[in-house]
């Protein structure tokens, strides 16, 4: 029951880092609704493990956590970098790679 | 075992002899032009090097021997003089000497098939002999040519092949194997075309030295088929019982002798196709029409290729070989066989056509045919020793005769060797060449007792003791002939009135050319011509016009004396201008010492003195006694220690009778069944009588009045009678222009065989390429073509285009159809991400389910 709930929220979280990704246009939100979805994994790590009483899965979500850190390290230098040469963070104006 | 010193370090590393100028040559030729003699003094070096080890050998083999007869206690000179006695010992008790063992070495070569192919040395009486011949006669020239090409355009390059060419001899001479014999026989091939053709700027001496090269390829395609042939006749025999290839002289000689090889037909095929190699190489008929030619080369190379290599390497075959030519033609039973027949013809017509050769090395070379034919006769008529022993004096003074014809061309005649136009009354003007020429022709006429008497006479004596009468007859006659001819050209040169360049006329290179091309008209080339060197060509522009300027150039010339002494006496020789007067030392004093050894050479053999004289035959000769296996096996193995080689007999197996049953003479070893492995056969030898001596003196003392006389008539007294002829008298025209047309045999050869074979065969090749073959490929072609077109049409341009044109179409549409998703938009990327991943979601859960 308890895990249930645990469940749900974590895929709450996860849609609502989803639906920031695809509609969001600022970049720094978009990095912070990655995070969101990683966060919501992690939750679901974290419930599992709880439900199977099983440590493995609350390490794997401290691994997660690292893993994002430097993920979200690496997003902000790129976001700060594109925010120096062109004044703007608006995802819509980087579209240089359209084929 | 007596004497210990029985073989020795000389005998044993003779295979050095020929490797020192091998080597000699690559030196010369890499870097020989850096040096201050131009590497000249590589050659010389080495020759002498090969020289001083020859001799050794030749020493050391001299004690060999005489330790093998029994020599005790001795040593040096006092071996040698005890020579003497033994000899005479032995000549009176009748007792044959032991066979003395060859040094044999091999080292393999290359192997293939189980055969081995060695290079190695075998040394015996008839190699050691050589060796020092060789070596020592090529010293002597290569002093020669010192002077006499210097300045030449590619003096490096002479000394380079001239070096080579007696290291080819060399290789031969010793040649343990038959294809080791090849070996040598085609290095001098090559050198001697290198050599004949060494001024190639000249049409003709390129002529000349193709025809040498080719003419000798015809018989070298006799002595491959022949080695071939010995080789699969002997090679079972050899390796049973001697373990050695049949490629080995030994094996080939033990095989022939064994009577295993008997009558049978191999023998005689072998015999005959390396006879006809000898024909090629030592210049006999019908092949003997590039020697004449070979005159376009420098004076010392003809004077080198006639005495002591290459023509010598036929006879030698023959020599080295003998068993095989001994069975295979019946030598000791017939009076009849193809050497004699091809030796007797070789003799006659080579004196006739000496008779008619206005160009004095001409004369030289087929007086060298003839004695060659003498050699030939000797061998094929069984008289081995006479023949080899002839080919050890013809050597010294036919080298002689030819430096003294450069002599003469390089100082007396302007380098023309024209006898009738630039040469007369020479005597005078060069003392010494003319003494050293008499010598020599006098040698070579076969005057007592100079060289050329004893060996010809041994061979005239013993061809007609072994019962070729008709032969012994030719021999005579050729004597005759080669007095008469020699006397001709010694009057021609040295006597009568001077005449052309001799009398010190000028004529520059175009006139002597004009009148080559003139006289060539009916025979070609029958002038050679020097080139002029280099700076004799300024000489002449300077010295020309008038006498002072000669004198300036004299000057001129004093102050090259810088370069060195010898240059001096050239400078003085160019300074005479066209003067005749005597060579400079460099050129004497070969020519004297070859003059010497044409007087004392023949004393090695003089059967005239006695028996005790006879050291050429105890020395040279095989002998006929048979060494038992057991004692040779155990000298063997000590011969590996390098300590003794000494084969004796069993003493009391000489003194039985039963004992001298079992070894038949004439054999090399007696093997423990009972009977013997023979090397050499017990050929008979001619006791000397003077009578018979002095008939073949008469003949030749009748060659020489006859020929003076009628000289003296001919050219100095223009008797009437005699000028002229053969232009009035008809029968006599007919013979002068057979013989001046060589008996028409270059025309046999080039008209006959080369146009009338060779043309309509070159014919129906050309008609075969141009319609068989080209008509086949110029149907592939058309074929192919249409194929192509075919194939262009439809397979290239519609399935691989077609393939390849569709593959880029659908990849174009593709890459159109899928270009929007790659917006740029990092968004629409997160929300295909995520489409994706939840499509792969549902389908994961749709799996599970």
């Amino acid at each position: 029951m308890l895990t249930v709930n645990f469940l749900l929220l974590g895929a709450v979280l996860f849609s609502i880092g989803v639906f920031g990704v695809i509609a969001r246009r600022n970049a720094v939100l978009v990095l912070m609704s990655v995070e969101l979805i990683l966060n919501a994994v992690n939750l679901n790590f974290v419930a599992f493990a709880l439900l199977h009483g099983n440590v493995d899965g609350q390490v794997f979500a401290l691994y997660v956590i690292a893993v994002a850190a430097a993920e979200v390290g690496v997003g902000l230098a790129m976001v700060l970098l594109v925010y120096r040469n062109r004044r703007s963070i608006s995802l819509d104006e980087l579209s240089e790679m359209s084929g | 075992m007596v004497g210990a010193a029985t073989s020795g370090w000389f005998l044993e590393n003779a295979w050095l002899i020929p490797v020192i100028p091998g080597l000699a040559f690559f030196v010369i030729i890499l870097v020989g032009k850096r040096l201050p003699m131009k590497g000249s003094e590589v050659g010389l070096a080495s020759m002498a090097a090969a020289t001083v080890l020859s001799v050794g050998a030749l020493y050391q083999w001299i004690q060999r021997t005489d330790a093998a007869a029994g020599v005790e206690g001795e040593s040096g000179p006092l071996r040698l003089l005890s020579g003497f006695a033994r000899s005479i010992a032995a000549s009176e008790g009748g007792a044959a000497e032991p066979f003395v063992e060859p040094i044999i070495r091999q080292w393999t070569w290359w192997q293939n098939a189980g055969i081995e192919f060695g290079l190695g040395q075998h040394i015996d009486g008839l190699a050691v002999m050589l060796l020092f011949l060789v070596t020592f006669i090529s010293l002597l020239v290569q002093v020669y040519s010192l002077e006499y090409v210097r300045g030449d355009r590619r003096y490096t390059h002479f000394f380079a092949a001239i070096t080579l060419f007696s290291a080819g001899m060399l290789v031969m001479v010793l040649a343990e194997n038959m294809v080791q014999l090849i070996l040598g026989w085609e290095i001098m091939g090559l050198c001697s075309f290198l050599l004949i053709g060494h001024w190639w700027e000249d049409e003709a001496n390129a002529r000349a030295a193709l025809k040498a090269f080719f003419t000798v390829r015809i018989g070298d395609v006799g002595l491959l088929v022949g080695t071939a042939i010995l080789f699969f006749g002997a090679n079972a025999w050899s390796q049973d019982n001697l373990g050695t290839s049949g490629f080995s002289i030994e094996g080939i000689s033990g095989w022939a002798l064994s009577g295993e090889a008997g009558s049978s037909q191999v023998l005689l095929w072998g015999a005959v196709a390396l006879f006809i190699a000898a024909i090629a190489k030592s210049g006999q008929f019908p092949l003997h029409t590039w020697l004449p030619d070979a005159m376009a080369g420098p004076t010392p190379v003809s004077s080198l290729l006639h005495s002591s290599t290459m023509v010598v390497g036929g006879v030698f075959l023959v020599a080295r070989l003998y068993p095989v030519f001994w069975t295979a033609f019946d030598i000791p039973d017939v009076s009849l066989n193809f050497i004699v027949l091809i030796a007797g013809i070789t003799i006659v017509i080579s004196a006739l056509l000496a008779f008619v050769q206005n160009d004095i090395k001409k004369v030289l070379a087929y007086s060298t045919v003839g004695q060659l034919g003498y050699m030939m006769l000797g061998l094929g008529a069984g008289a081995w020793l006479p023949a080899v022993f002839h080919i050890f004096t013809h050597a010294f003074f036919k080298c002689a005769l030819f430096l003294c014809a450069g002599s003469v061309s390089h100082s007396g005649s302007h380098h023309s060797f024209d006898m009738k136009k630039d040469m007369g009354g020479l005597a005078k003007k060069m003392p010494i060449t003319a003494g050293a020429w008499m010598i020599a022709g006098a040698a070579l006429a076969g005057v007592f007792p100079l060289a050329g008497f004893f060996s010809k006479d041994e061979i005239i004596d013993n061809v007609g003791h072994n019962g070729y009468t008709v032969f012994m007859w030719i021999a005579l006659g050729g004597a005759f002939l080669t007095a008469a001819y020699t006397v001709r050209a010694t009057y021609l040169t040295f006597f009568g009135e001077p005449r052309g360049a001799a009398a010190g006329e000028h004529h520059t290179m175009e006139e002597a050319h004009l009148e080559a091309a003139l006289v060539s008209h009916d025979a070609p080339h029958d002038i050679q011509q020097e080139p002029i060197l280099e700076e004799e060509k300024v000489a002449h522009g300077l010295e020309a016009p008038v006498p002072q300027d000669v004198v300036a150039h004299g000057v001129g010339h004093d102050s090259h004396d810088a370069h060195g002494g010898a240059h001096g006496a050239h400078g003085a020789h160019s300074a005479h201008g066209s003067e005749p007067h005597e060579s400079p030392k460099l050129i004497l004093i070969p020519i004297c010492i070859l003059a010497l050894f044409s007087i004392f050479a023949g004393f090695t053999n003089a059967l005239a003195f006695g028996e005790e004289w006879e050291k050429f035959k105890e020395y040279v000769e095989p002998r006929p006694e048979a060494v038992e296996l057991a004692a040779l096996d155990e000298a063997g193995a000590e011969t590996e220690e390098g300590a003794n080689g000494l084969r004796l007999p069993q003493a009391e197996e000489g003194d039985e009778g039963a004992g001298g049953e079992e070894a038949p003479t004439g054999c090399g070893r007696t093997v423990p069944g009972g009977s013997a492995d023979c090397y050499f056969p017990a050929v008979d030898h001619a006791e000397f009588t003077w009578s018979k001596a002095l008939l073949s003196l008469a003949f030749v003392g009748a060659g020489l009045v006859t020929s003076w006389v009628v000289c003296v008539a001919l050219y100095t007294k223009r008797n009437r009678r005699l000028v002229g002829l053969t232009d009035r008298f008809r029968p006599a025209r007919a013979g002068y222009l057979f013989l001046a047309n060589k008996y028409y045999l270059d025309d046999l050869y080039e008209k006959v065989i080369v146009h009338g074979l060779a043309h309509p065969i070159a014919r129906a090749g050309y008609w075969v390429n141009q319609h068989v073959i080209d008509g086949i490929v110029n149907a592939a072609a058309r074929v192919g073509r249409l194929f192509g077109g075919w194939a262009y049409r439809n397979i290239d341009q519609r399935v691989v285009d077609g393939a390849v044109n569709a593959s880029g179409t659908v990849a174009n549409s593709t890459g159109t159809a899928l270009r929007p998703v790659q917006s740029g938009k990092v968004n629409q990327y997160g929300a295909l991400l995520f489409g994706a991943a939840a499509v792969a979601a549902v389908v994961l859960v749709i799996i599970n389910v």
